[in-house]
Protein backbone atom coordinates (compact mmCIF):
# COMPACT_ATOMS: atom_id res chain seq x y z
CA UNK A 1 0.00 0.00 0.00
CA UNK A 2 2.77 2.39 0.91
CA UNK A 3 4.60 1.63 -2.28
CA UNK A 4 1.58 2.66 -4.30
CA UNK A 5 1.00 5.90 -2.43
CA UNK A 6 4.04 7.75 -3.76
CA UNK A 7 3.41 7.11 -7.47
CA UNK A 8 -0.24 8.05 -7.01
CA UNK A 9 0.80 11.27 -5.30
CA UNK A 10 3.24 12.08 -8.09
CA UNK A 11 0.63 11.40 -10.74
CA UNK A 12 -1.90 13.55 -8.91
CA UNK A 13 0.54 16.46 -8.62
CA UNK A 14 1.56 16.22 -12.26
CA UNK A 15 -2.09 15.91 -13.25
CA UNK A 16 -3.07 19.01 -11.31
CA UNK A 17 -0.12 20.91 -12.76
CA UNK A 18 -0.98 19.95 -16.34
CA UNK A 19 -4.64 20.73 -15.75
CA UNK A 20 -4.05 24.24 -14.37
CA UNK A 21 -1.52 24.94 -17.08
CA UNK A 22 -3.95 23.77 -19.75
CA UNK A 23 -6.79 25.86 -18.36
CA UNK A 24 -4.58 28.95 -18.07
CA UNK A 25 -3.25 28.57 -21.59
CA UNK A 26 -6.69 27.99 -22.98
CA UNK A 27 -8.05 31.10 -21.34
CA UNK A 28 -5.12 33.10 -22.60
CA UNK A 29 -5.72 31.86 -26.15
CA UNK A 30 -9.38 32.78 -25.91
CA UNK A 31 -8.58 36.26 -24.66
CA UNK A 32 -6.09 37.03 -27.41
CA UNK A 33 -8.42 35.54 -29.97
CA UNK A 34 -11.24 37.79 -28.78
CA UNK A 35 -8.93 40.78 -29.05
CA UNK A 36 -8.11 39.80 -32.61
CA UNK A 37 -11.79 39.39 -33.40
CA UNK A 38 -12.42 42.92 -32.17
CA UNK A 39 -9.61 44.27 -34.27
CA UNK A 40 -10.81 42.36 -37.26
CA UNK A 41 -14.24 43.93 -36.81
CA UNK A 42 -12.54 47.32 -36.85
CA UNK A 43 -10.72 46.45 -40.08
CA UNK A 44 -13.98 45.42 -41.71
CA UNK A 45 -15.78 48.50 -40.42
CA UNK A 46 -13.21 50.77 -41.98
CA UNK A 47 -13.29 48.93 -45.30
CA UNK A 48 -17.08 49.12 -45.21
CA UNK A 49 -16.84 52.83 -44.55
CA UNK A 50 -14.77 53.19 -47.67
CA UNK A 51 -17.23 51.14 -49.68
CA UNK A 52 -20.07 53.34 -48.41
CA UNK A 53 -18.32 56.46 -49.65
CA UNK A 54 -17.92 55.19 -53.17
CA UNK A 55 -21.54 55.55 -54.46
CA UNK A 56 -21.45 59.22 -53.45
CA UNK A 57 -18.13 59.68 -55.12
CA UNK A 58 -19.29 57.98 -58.29
CA UNK A 59 -22.44 60.12 -58.41
CA UNK A 60 -20.49 63.33 -57.96
CA UNK A 61 -18.02 62.39 -60.64
CA UNK A 62 -20.74 61.19 -63.01
CA UNK A 63 -22.14 64.72 -63.22
CA UNK A 64 -19.18 65.64 -65.37
CA UNK A 65 -20.50 64.07 -68.56
CA UNK A 66 -17.31 63.68 -70.50
CA UNK A 67 -15.74 61.68 -67.74
CA UNK A 68 -14.29 58.30 -68.65
CA UNK A 69 -16.98 55.69 -68.17
CA UNK A 70 -14.45 52.90 -68.08
CA UNK A 71 -12.73 54.14 -64.95
CA UNK A 72 -16.06 54.57 -63.22
CA UNK A 73 -17.33 51.08 -64.02
CA UNK A 74 -13.96 49.73 -62.89
CA UNK A 75 -14.51 51.29 -59.49
CA UNK A 76 -18.09 50.07 -59.24
CA UNK A 77 -17.13 46.52 -60.14
CA UNK A 78 -14.21 46.41 -57.77
CA UNK A 79 -16.46 47.75 -55.05
CA UNK A 80 -19.11 45.09 -55.48
CA UNK A 81 -16.42 42.42 -55.50
CA UNK A 82 -14.83 43.80 -52.36
CA UNK A 83 -18.09 44.15 -50.44
CA UNK A 84 -19.21 40.62 -51.30
CA UNK A 85 -16.03 39.38 -49.67
CA UNK A 86 -16.43 39.17 -45.91
CA UNK A 87 -14.63 36.83 -43.57
CA UNK A 88 -16.06 35.44 -40.40
CA UNK A 89 -13.59 36.09 -37.56
CA UNK A 90 -13.51 32.36 -36.77
CA UNK A 91 -12.15 31.71 -40.23
CA UNK A 92 -9.20 34.08 -40.50
CA UNK A 93 -6.90 31.68 -42.28
CA UNK A 94 -3.93 33.09 -44.19
CA UNK A 95 -5.51 32.04 -47.52
CA UNK A 96 -8.84 33.71 -46.78
CA UNK A 97 -7.14 36.85 -45.62
CA UNK A 98 -4.98 37.00 -48.74
CA UNK A 99 -8.14 36.73 -50.84
CA UNK A 100 -9.78 39.50 -48.85
CA UNK A 101 -6.74 41.70 -49.16
CA UNK A 102 -6.57 41.12 -52.89
CA UNK A 103 -10.19 42.17 -53.38
CA UNK A 104 -9.67 45.30 -51.32
CA UNK A 105 -6.40 46.12 -53.03
CA UNK A 106 -8.14 45.92 -56.38
CA UNK A 107 -10.63 48.48 -55.16
CA UNK A 108 -7.77 50.67 -53.92
CA UNK A 109 -6.17 50.46 -57.34
CA UNK A 110 -9.40 51.34 -59.16
CA UNK A 111 -9.98 54.25 -56.79
CA UNK A 112 -6.51 55.67 -57.25
CA UNK A 113 -6.92 55.42 -61.03
CA UNK A 114 -10.15 57.36 -60.69
CA UNK A 115 -8.48 60.03 -58.58
CA UNK A 116 -5.65 60.34 -61.08
CA UNK A 117 -8.04 60.89 -63.99
CA UNK A 118 -9.87 63.51 -61.96
CA UNK A 119 -6.71 65.61 -62.18
CA UNK A 120 -7.65 66.32 -65.80
CA UNK A 121 -10.92 67.99 -64.81
CA UNK A 122 -10.29 71.26 -62.99
CA UNK A 123 -14.02 71.92 -62.56
CA UNK A 124 -14.46 68.65 -60.73
CA UNK A 125 -11.38 69.23 -58.65
CA UNK A 126 -12.82 72.54 -57.49
CA UNK A 127 -16.19 70.98 -56.67
CA UNK A 128 -16.75 71.34 -52.93
CA UNK A 129 -18.66 68.09 -52.72
CA UNK A 130 -15.86 66.23 -54.43
CA UNK A 131 -13.21 67.81 -52.20
CA UNK A 132 -15.04 66.68 -49.11
CA UNK A 133 -15.48 63.18 -50.39
CA UNK A 134 -11.81 63.10 -51.21
CA UNK A 135 -10.91 64.20 -47.68
CA UNK A 136 -13.17 61.53 -46.24
CA UNK A 137 -11.69 58.94 -48.50
CA UNK A 138 -8.16 59.86 -47.45
CA UNK A 139 -9.16 59.75 -43.80
CA UNK A 140 -10.71 56.35 -44.30
CA UNK A 141 -7.57 55.03 -45.95
CA UNK A 142 -5.59 56.21 -42.94
CA UNK A 143 -8.03 54.51 -40.60
CA UNK A 144 -7.76 51.32 -42.62
CA UNK A 145 -4.00 51.46 -42.28
CA UNK A 146 -4.21 51.88 -38.50
CA UNK A 147 -6.80 49.11 -38.12
CA UNK A 148 -4.73 46.77 -40.27
CA UNK A 149 -1.57 47.50 -38.33
CA UNK A 150 -3.25 46.88 -34.98
CA UNK A 151 -4.72 43.65 -36.31
CA UNK A 152 -1.37 42.48 -37.67
CA UNK A 153 0.46 43.21 -34.46
CA UNK A 154 -2.03 41.18 -32.43
CA UNK A 155 -2.02 38.29 -34.88
CA UNK A 156 1.77 38.07 -34.93
CA UNK A 157 1.91 37.84 -31.15
CA UNK A 158 -0.91 35.32 -31.16
CA UNK A 159 0.71 33.17 -33.85
CA UNK A 160 4.04 33.23 -32.11
CA UNK A 161 2.31 32.34 -28.86
CA UNK A 162 0.46 29.30 -30.15
CA UNK A 163 3.50 28.01 -32.01
CA UNK A 164 5.95 28.08 -29.13
CA UNK A 165 6.48 25.13 -26.84
CA UNK A 166 4.57 24.03 -24.81
CA UNK A 167 1.65 26.15 -26.00
CA UNK A 168 1.71 24.44 -29.38
CA UNK A 169 0.66 21.17 -27.71
CA UNK A 170 -2.32 22.84 -26.05
CA UNK A 171 -3.17 24.74 -29.22
CA UNK A 172 -3.21 21.41 -31.05
CA UNK A 173 -5.56 19.91 -28.48
CA UNK A 174 -7.98 22.78 -28.58
CA UNK A 175 -7.72 23.36 -32.30
CA UNK A 176 -6.35 26.90 -32.28
CA UNK A 177 -4.80 27.68 -35.63
CA UNK A 178 -2.48 30.37 -36.86
CA UNK A 179 -4.20 33.35 -38.44
CA UNK A 180 -3.28 35.33 -41.51
CA UNK A 181 -1.83 38.83 -41.55
CA UNK A 182 -2.03 41.63 -44.06
CA UNK A 183 1.10 41.77 -46.11
CA UNK A 184 3.10 44.97 -45.89
CA UNK A 185 3.26 47.18 -48.93
CA UNK A 186 6.43 47.21 -50.96
CA UNK A 187 9.19 49.22 -49.41
CA UNK A 188 7.59 49.32 -46.00
CA UNK A 189 10.46 47.34 -44.55
CA UNK A 190 13.05 50.13 -44.61
CA UNK A 191 13.11 52.13 -41.44
CA UNK A 192 13.31 55.79 -42.43
CA UNK A 193 14.96 58.41 -40.30
CA UNK A 194 12.98 61.10 -38.59
CA UNK A 195 14.24 64.54 -37.69
CA UNK A 196 12.64 66.32 -34.76
CA UNK B 1 17.20 21.89 -34.82
CA UNK B 2 14.79 20.67 -37.42
CA UNK B 3 12.14 23.15 -36.42
CA UNK B 4 14.40 26.03 -37.42
CA UNK B 5 14.25 24.87 -40.99
CA UNK B 6 10.51 24.70 -41.01
CA UNK B 7 9.37 27.00 -43.78
CA UNK B 8 6.34 28.23 -41.95
CA UNK B 9 8.32 29.21 -38.91
CA UNK B 10 10.88 30.94 -41.06
CA UNK B 11 8.27 32.96 -42.87
CA UNK B 12 6.68 33.82 -39.56
CA UNK B 13 10.03 35.00 -38.29
CA UNK B 14 10.48 37.14 -41.36
CA UNK B 15 7.05 38.69 -40.86
CA UNK B 16 7.93 39.34 -37.23
CA UNK B 17 11.14 40.99 -38.33
CA UNK B 18 9.33 43.20 -40.80
CA UNK B 19 6.69 44.15 -38.31
CA UNK B 20 9.11 44.68 -35.49
CA UNK B 21 11.73 46.65 -37.36
CA UNK B 22 10.07 48.15 -40.36
CA UNK B 23 6.40 48.63 -39.69
CA UNK B 24 6.33 49.84 -36.17
CA UNK B 25 8.25 52.88 -35.13
CA UNK B 26 10.73 52.57 -32.32
CA UNK B 27 10.38 54.77 -29.30
CA UNK B 28 13.39 56.79 -30.42
CA UNK B 29 11.50 57.88 -33.51
CA UNK B 30 9.41 60.12 -31.32
CA UNK B 31 10.73 62.97 -29.25
CA UNK B 32 10.23 62.36 -25.53
CA UNK B 33 7.38 64.24 -23.89
CA UNK B 34 8.96 67.43 -22.53
CA UNK B 35 9.09 67.88 -18.80
CA UNK B 36 7.04 69.76 -17.72
CA UNK B 37 4.65 68.73 -20.49
CA UNK B 38 3.56 71.40 -22.91
CA UNK B 39 0.86 71.53 -25.54
CA UNK B 40 2.90 73.65 -27.95
CA UNK B 41 6.17 71.98 -28.87
CA UNK B 42 8.37 73.75 -31.37
CA UNK B 43 11.48 71.67 -32.00
CA UNK B 44 12.60 73.93 -34.84
CA UNK B 45 12.41 77.42 -33.33
CA UNK B 46 10.02 78.44 -36.07
CA UNK B 47 7.85 80.41 -33.68
CA UNK B 48 9.14 83.10 -31.37
CA UNK B 49 8.96 82.34 -27.68
CA UNK B 50 6.20 84.88 -27.14
CA UNK B 51 4.15 83.27 -29.91
CA UNK B 52 4.65 79.87 -28.32
CA UNK B 53 3.55 81.25 -24.96
CA UNK B 54 0.45 82.82 -26.47
CA UNK B 55 -0.61 79.61 -28.17
CA UNK B 56 0.23 77.58 -25.09
CA UNK B 57 -1.90 79.83 -22.89
CA UNK B 58 -4.85 79.59 -25.20
CA UNK B 59 -4.65 75.81 -25.48
CA UNK B 60 -4.04 75.22 -21.78
CA UNK B 61 -7.05 77.40 -20.95
CA UNK B 62 -9.11 75.41 -23.41
CA UNK B 63 -7.88 72.14 -21.94
CA UNK B 64 -8.73 73.35 -18.44
CA UNK B 65 -12.28 74.29 -19.33
CA UNK B 66 -13.20 71.42 -21.65
CA UNK B 67 -10.61 68.66 -21.04
CA UNK B 68 -9.99 68.57 -24.78
CA UNK B 69 -6.29 68.62 -25.58
CA UNK B 70 -5.11 70.32 -28.74
CA UNK B 71 -1.38 69.85 -29.18
CA UNK B 72 0.90 71.57 -31.68
CA UNK B 73 4.17 69.94 -32.69
CA UNK B 74 6.60 71.52 -35.13
CA UNK B 75 9.46 69.32 -36.29
CA UNK B 76 11.95 69.14 -39.15
CA UNK B 77 10.94 66.10 -41.12
CA UNK B 78 9.01 62.86 -40.84
CA UNK B 79 11.52 61.17 -43.15
CA UNK B 80 9.98 58.66 -45.47
CA UNK B 81 6.93 58.22 -43.31
CA UNK B 82 3.65 59.51 -44.60
CA UNK B 83 2.85 62.46 -42.39
CA UNK B 84 -0.64 61.04 -41.74
CA UNK B 85 0.85 57.77 -40.56
CA UNK B 86 3.51 59.43 -38.45
CA UNK B 87 1.08 61.91 -36.89
CA UNK B 88 -1.26 59.13 -35.81
CA UNK B 89 1.53 57.13 -34.18
CA UNK B 90 3.04 60.23 -32.65
CA UNK B 91 -0.26 61.27 -31.07
CA UNK B 92 -0.85 57.74 -29.83
CA UNK B 93 2.68 57.58 -28.43
CA UNK B 94 2.30 60.80 -26.47
CA UNK B 95 -1.27 59.97 -25.50
CA UNK B 96 -2.75 63.30 -26.44
CA UNK B 97 -6.29 63.66 -25.14
CA UNK B 98 -8.07 62.54 -22.01
CA UNK B 99 -9.99 59.42 -21.12
CA UNK B 100 -12.50 60.20 -23.86
CA UNK B 101 -9.79 60.20 -26.51
CA UNK B 102 -10.58 63.86 -27.04
CA UNK B 103 -7.20 64.93 -28.38
CA UNK B 104 -6.05 66.65 -31.53
CA UNK B 105 -2.53 66.92 -32.84
CA UNK B 106 -1.48 69.54 -35.36
CA UNK B 107 1.83 68.32 -36.70
CA UNK B 108 3.95 70.43 -39.03
CA UNK B 109 7.08 69.09 -40.72
CA UNK B 110 8.93 72.22 -41.80
CA UNK B 111 11.48 70.70 -44.20
CA UNK B 112 8.82 68.54 -45.84
CA UNK B 113 6.47 71.55 -46.02
CA UNK B 114 3.66 69.32 -44.83
CA UNK B 115 1.09 69.66 -42.11
CA UNK B 116 -1.44 67.23 -40.68
CA UNK B 117 -4.30 67.51 -38.22
CA UNK B 118 -4.79 64.17 -36.49
CA UNK B 119 -8.05 63.72 -34.62
CA UNK B 120 -8.48 61.33 -31.70
CA UNK B 121 -11.33 58.84 -31.65
CA UNK B 122 -13.39 61.15 -29.47
CA UNK B 123 -12.89 64.15 -31.76
CA UNK B 124 -13.88 62.53 -35.01
CA UNK B 125 -17.46 63.67 -34.52
CA UNK B 126 -16.60 67.29 -33.78
CA UNK B 127 -13.89 67.60 -36.41
CA UNK B 128 -14.64 65.18 -39.24
CA UNK B 129 -12.02 64.67 -41.91
CA UNK B 130 -13.72 66.97 -44.38
CA UNK B 131 -13.65 69.83 -41.88
CA UNK B 132 -10.08 69.09 -40.89
CA UNK B 133 -9.21 69.29 -44.56
CA UNK B 134 -10.98 72.63 -44.84
CA UNK B 135 -9.09 73.99 -41.84
CA UNK B 136 -5.83 72.91 -43.43
CA UNK B 137 -6.71 74.30 -46.85
CA UNK B 138 -8.28 77.57 -45.76
CA UNK B 139 -6.43 78.53 -42.61
CA UNK B 140 -3.10 76.79 -42.33
CA UNK B 141 -1.79 76.52 -45.88
CA UNK B 142 -2.44 80.13 -47.04
CA UNK B 143 -0.71 81.47 -43.93
CA UNK B 144 2.15 79.01 -44.12
CA UNK B 145 2.77 79.96 -47.74
CA UNK B 146 3.40 83.49 -46.53
CA UNK B 147 5.52 82.14 -43.67
CA UNK B 148 2.92 83.42 -41.22
CA UNK B 149 3.18 80.26 -39.16
CA UNK B 150 1.81 81.71 -35.96
CA UNK B 151 -1.30 83.04 -37.71
CA UNK B 152 -1.84 79.65 -39.30
CA UNK B 153 -1.73 77.81 -36.00
CA UNK B 154 -3.73 80.52 -34.27
CA UNK B 155 -6.58 80.50 -36.76
CA UNK B 156 -6.64 76.72 -37.03
CA UNK B 157 -6.83 76.23 -33.27
CA UNK B 158 -9.52 78.93 -33.02
CA UNK B 159 -11.56 77.06 -35.58
CA UNK B 160 -11.08 73.70 -33.90
CA UNK B 161 -12.11 75.23 -30.58
CA UNK B 162 -15.22 76.63 -32.20
CA UNK B 163 -16.08 73.29 -33.76
CA UNK B 164 -15.47 71.35 -30.60
CA UNK B 165 -17.10 73.78 -28.19
CA UNK B 166 -19.84 72.08 -26.26
CA UNK B 167 -18.64 68.62 -27.16
CA UNK B 168 -16.85 67.91 -23.89
CA UNK B 169 -16.66 69.63 -20.55
CA UNK B 170 -14.09 69.22 -17.82
CA UNK B 171 -16.87 68.23 -15.40
CA UNK B 172 -17.66 65.16 -17.48
CA UNK B 173 -14.21 63.87 -16.78
CA UNK B 174 -14.29 64.91 -13.13
CA UNK B 175 -17.57 63.21 -12.35
CA UNK B 176 -16.31 60.12 -14.06
CA UNK B 177 -13.38 59.86 -11.64
CA UNK B 178 -13.00 57.49 -8.75
CA UNK B 179 -15.28 59.50 -6.42
CA UNK B 180 -17.67 56.56 -6.10
CA UNK B 181 -14.92 54.38 -4.70
CA UNK B 182 -13.77 57.10 -2.32
CA UNK B 183 -17.26 57.55 -0.90
CA UNK B 184 -17.55 53.82 -0.40
CA UNK B 185 -14.23 53.76 1.45
CA UNK B 186 -15.29 56.64 3.67
CA UNK B 187 -18.54 54.89 4.50
CA UNK B 188 -16.60 51.75 5.29
CA UNK B 189 -14.31 53.62 7.64
CA UNK B 190 -17.25 55.32 9.33
CA UNK B 191 -18.78 51.92 9.84
CA UNK B 192 -15.65 50.42 11.35
CA UNK B 193 -14.48 53.37 13.43
CA UNK B 194 -17.78 54.93 14.51
CA UNK B 195 -20.67 52.57 14.30
CA UNK B 196 -18.89 49.42 15.39
CA UNK B 197 -17.31 51.05 18.46
CA UNK B 198 -20.73 52.51 19.29
CA UNK B 199 -22.32 49.09 19.20
CA UNK B 200 -19.43 47.65 21.10
CA UNK B 201 -19.59 50.36 23.70
CA UNK B 202 -23.22 49.74 24.30
CA UNK B 203 -22.63 46.08 24.90
CA UNK B 204 -19.41 46.41 26.76
CA UNK B 205 -19.68 48.83 29.66
CA UNK B 206 -16.24 48.06 30.94
CA UNK B 207 -14.43 49.94 28.16
CA UNK B 208 -11.23 51.91 28.36
CA UNK B 209 -12.92 55.15 27.33
CA UNK B 210 -14.60 55.39 30.67
CA UNK B 211 -17.72 56.88 29.19
CA UNK B 212 -21.13 55.40 29.28
CA UNK B 213 -20.93 54.47 25.65
CA UNK B 214 -22.29 55.91 22.46
CA UNK B 215 -19.86 58.82 22.30
CA UNK B 216 -17.09 59.32 19.80
CA UNK B 217 -13.76 60.01 21.38
CA UNK B 218 -11.33 62.63 20.16
CA UNK B 219 -8.96 60.12 18.61
CA UNK B 220 -11.64 58.66 16.36
CA UNK B 221 -12.71 62.10 15.29
CA UNK B 222 -9.19 63.08 14.29
CA UNK B 223 -8.67 59.83 12.45
CA UNK B 224 -11.92 60.29 10.61
CA UNK B 225 -11.09 63.84 9.63
CA UNK B 226 -7.75 62.71 8.30
CA UNK B 227 -9.33 59.95 6.34
CA UNK B 228 -11.79 62.31 4.77
CA UNK B 229 -8.98 64.61 3.79
CA UNK B 230 -7.03 61.71 2.39
CA UNK B 231 -9.95 60.57 0.35
CA UNK B 232 -10.36 64.00 -1.13
CA UNK B 233 -6.79 64.51 -2.20
CA UNK B 234 -6.71 61.03 -3.63
CA UNK B 235 -9.60 61.86 -5.87
CA UNK B 236 -8.02 65.07 -7.03
CA UNK B 237 -4.77 63.31 -7.81
CA UNK B 238 -6.57 60.67 -9.82
CA UNK B 239 -8.16 63.29 -11.94
CA UNK B 240 -5.10 65.29 -12.84
CA UNK B 241 -2.39 62.70 -13.09
CA UNK B 242 -1.86 62.09 -16.76
CA UNK B 243 0.89 60.14 -18.38
CA UNK B 244 3.12 63.17 -18.17
CA UNK B 245 2.49 63.77 -14.49
CA UNK B 246 1.83 67.06 -12.80
CA UNK B 247 2.82 70.30 -14.42
CA UNK B 248 4.21 71.60 -11.17
CA UNK B 249 1.03 73.27 -10.05
CA UNK B 250 1.80 76.69 -11.47
CA UNK B 251 -1.40 76.77 -13.50
CA UNK B 252 0.41 75.00 -16.31
CA UNK B 253 -0.58 72.08 -18.44
CA UNK B 254 -1.30 68.94 -16.44
CA UNK B 255 0.02 66.35 -18.86
CA UNK B 256 -1.32 64.14 -21.58
CA UNK B 257 -4.03 61.70 -20.64
CA UNK B 258 -3.40 58.68 -22.84
CA UNK B 259 -5.86 59.43 -25.63
CA UNK B 260 -6.09 57.08 -28.57
CA UNK B 261 -6.06 57.82 -32.31
CA UNK B 262 -7.56 55.79 -35.11
CA UNK B 263 -6.10 57.56 -38.13
CA UNK B 264 -8.67 60.31 -38.55
CA UNK B 265 -7.81 63.77 -39.78
CA UNK B 266 -6.51 65.50 -42.86
CA UNK B 267 -3.39 67.20 -44.08
CA UNK B 268 -1.87 69.25 -46.81
CA UNK B 269 1.33 70.59 -48.25
CA UNK B 270 2.33 74.21 -48.72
Amino acid sequence: MKKLLIPILIIAVVGIFVYTKAVGTYNQFVQTEEQINGQWAEVQTQYQRRADLIPNLVNTVKGYAEFEQETLTGVIEARSKATSMTIDPTNLTPEKLAEFQQAQDQLSGALSRLLVTVEKYPDLKANQNFLELQAQLEGTENRIAVARRNFNESVVTYNANIRTFPNNIFAGWYGFETKGTFQAAEGAENAPTVQF
Amino acid sequence: MKFLLDKKIRSLLIICLFLGVGRSLLAQDFPPIPNPPRLVNDFTQTLSSSEVTQLEQKLVAYNDSTSTQIAIVIMRSTGEYEIADYAQRFAENWGIGGSKDNGILILAAMDDRKVFIATGYGMEGAVPDALAKRIVENMILPNFKMQAYYQGFDQATDMIIKLASGEYKAEDVESEGKSGGAIFLILLFIFFFVILPMIKNRKDNDNHMGGKGGGIDLLTTIMLANLLKGGNSGKFGDFSSGRGGFGGGGGGFGGFGGGSFGGGGAGGSW
